[in-house]
């Protein structure tokens, strides 16, 4: 069984690690609609999924967060991906294989994965 | 929602929305009896007895961008729908509390879900805040309280990966161990 004293060893082992995450301002930032539309539609496998894999692949420049209705409820679960200096890319319909993709490709290789943004998904 | 606890992670940012600082999510399961509780309690603004009212309408809402809000109206329906009821109580200033109770017999009984997940992805989003979580059945019963974490971490703050994988472990472990002592 899991015991509170293990947070001991995780925090001395935390200690030693520089967390990049805080305060970077070259971090690319993925937001996941999580208002009731969104959690509805089924974001929260999409952010485990996107948490899960940035995790994997340590990408420690990359912060997940939750952000409310954008207003396409009917598109939801909504990505959005803000790599700094770049145009917002608005992901649609997201699932967690296709929010994989997004780590993989947009995120890691810097290609925007067109088929599922929002400019093409909809026409 | 295909599940309960997506509606307790969507109920759950109306907490979050009112500031509240430290929020209990309850889930008490009587299979014997054939009943399901959830609790959610708050220590957020509160609400102003007009608005206790106005909540399980679903064109209630504080938003200003639109004026539909369907969290707690599905809440309150899933309840209903299966012959339990739904309460909802606040005090302005200082916390909102409300309660569903369910027939789990009944035929449109949704299941309760991955509730794990529901508080790993609440503490994970927000870890300037604290959490309660308690899941009750047969009589047995655990919970995690992130302030207890908080004191083992001091500085080190619950989002990090390794604190996370180990809050997920605790959550399956502690729901395994109840359900396998049935």
């Amino acid at each position: 069984m899991k015991t509170l004293a293990e947070l001991q060893a995780i925090r001395d082992k935390a200690r030693k690690e520089i967390n990049l995450r805080e305060e970077n301002p070259d971090a690319i930032r993925v937001m996941v609609g999580m208002a009731t539309c969104g959690i509805a539609a089924g974001a929260r496998p999409v952010l485990n999924a996107l948490v899960e894999e940035t995790g994997k692949r340590n990408l420690t420049n990359v912060t997940v967060t939750q952000t409310g209705c954008i207003g396409l409820c009917q598109n939801e679960p909504v990505v959005e991906v803000l790599v700094p200096g770049q145009d917002k890319v608005t992901y649609i319909n997201v699932d967690a294989e296709k929010a994989i993709r997004i780590v993989n490709d947009h995120i890691v290789n810097g290609n925007v994965v067109s088929e599922y943004t929002i400019g093409t998904a909809i026409k | 929602m295909r599940e309960l606890s997506l509606n307790v992670l969507d109920i759950v940012q109306n907490s979050i929305t009112a500031l509240s600082l430290l929020t209990t999510v309850a889930v008490y399961e009587n299979t014997a009896e054939q009943k399901l509780r959830i609790e959610v309690t708050d220590t957020g603004k509160g609400m102003t007895e007009e608005q206790v009212q106005n909540v399980v309408d679903p064109f209630f809402t504080t938003r200003t961008t639109r004026s539909v809000g369907l969290g707690v109206p599905l809440f309150k329906m899933a309840a209903e729908q299966t012959g339990g009821s739904f309460e909802i109580s606040s005090v302005l200033g200082s916390g909102t509390h409300l309660a569903a109770d369910f027939v789990t017999s009944s035929i449109d009984m949704p299941p309760l879900g991955d509730i794990n997940s529901t508080i790993s992805v609440l503490i994970r989003m927000n870890p300037h805040i604290d959490f309660i979580y308690t899941y009750e059945t047969g009589g047995q019963s655990f919970t995690l309280d992130t302030r207890e974490l908080r004191t083992m971490l001091s500085d080190v703050p619950l989002d990090n990966p390794d604190v996370m994988a180990w809050i997920d472990e605790f959550l399956t472990e502690n729901t395994n161990e109840l359900k396998n002592s049935k």
